[in-house]
């Protein structure tokens, strides 16, 4: 499942929600990423996204982590608009029998997300406002799964 | 077709969206790029570095060699930094 919302949301109700009445999980791995203050440089995170296509974006992601590995669930959940530091952005949960597949896939969501996904960050500070730019690190962590190669074999 | 401009190439070019009708000339995004280039001080300025722009045809990601076809959306942004 996927979702994008201005709202915030609660780790612990989306896990709950997922394995509902599941007694086949064994392993959920969850990933939240957060606005950083970077020592007081950033007041406030504005997240511009392409609505249609963000979400088209996202079900790709998940429908390849699928057919790469044996998940039993997963979520995506992504904000937009005006955050705060301390503020949730993103969060990825996977679940799966066995933990090397559901941390695998976390990866893999974060890491294809970080370089598919469009959205865009927008920083304001006390010096003013700036896009953030794309990292090329993003680009190489990205990369390592097209090799087809999972990193736990 | 509908053009769309997201983040700093929305604020450059001044547009959010817009209608267009294309030359017949215009077969690539590239050349979709080179004639965006022309149409004004703002357009010029916001695809000045063009390399660095991406593009979705009807929201896929696709490369400035592709070819533009029977597109109805077509989307110009800087890479993305979501996540």
């Amino acid at each position: 499942m996927i979702r994008v919302q201005q709202e915030n949301f609660d780790i612990g109700a989306e896990i709950a929600a997922l394995t509902d009445g599941r007694t086949d999980i064994g392993a959920i791995v969850s990933f939240t990423g957060t606005v950083r203050d970077q020592h007081g440089a950033v007041t406030e995170m504005t997240l511009e996204h392409y609505p249609g296509m963000t979400e088209a974006e996202l079900q790709r992601i998940e429908a390849q982590a699928n057919s790469r590995w044996p998940l039993q669930a997963s979520l995506i959940v992504h904000r937009t608009g005006a955050l705060k530091p301390g503020d949730n952005i993103v969060l990825v949960l996977t679940a799966s029998e066995h933990r090397e597949a559901a941390f695998d896939a976390a990866q893999f969501f974060m890491d294809y997300l970080k370089t598919s996904a469009p959205f865009w960050k927008r920083e304001t500070g006390p010096d003013g406002s700036k896009w953030v730019e794309a990292k090329a690190g993003d680009e190489t962590a990205a990369g390592r799964w097209s090799t087809g190669k999972n990193a736990a074999e | 077709m509908r053009l769309l401009y997201f983040a700093w190439v929305k604020e450059k070019t001044g547009v959010a969206a817009e209608d267009v009708t294309l030359p017949e000339s215009v077969a690539t995004v590239a050349e979709l790029i080179a004639w965006l280039k022309t149409r004004g001080p703002e357009f010029a300025n916001a695809f000045d570095q063009a390399e660095v722009i991406r593009t979705a045809i009807d929201q896929a990601h696709v490369h400035q060699d592709a070819k533009i076809g029977e597109a109805r959306e077509i989307a110009f942004f800087p890479p993305v930094t979501g996540g």
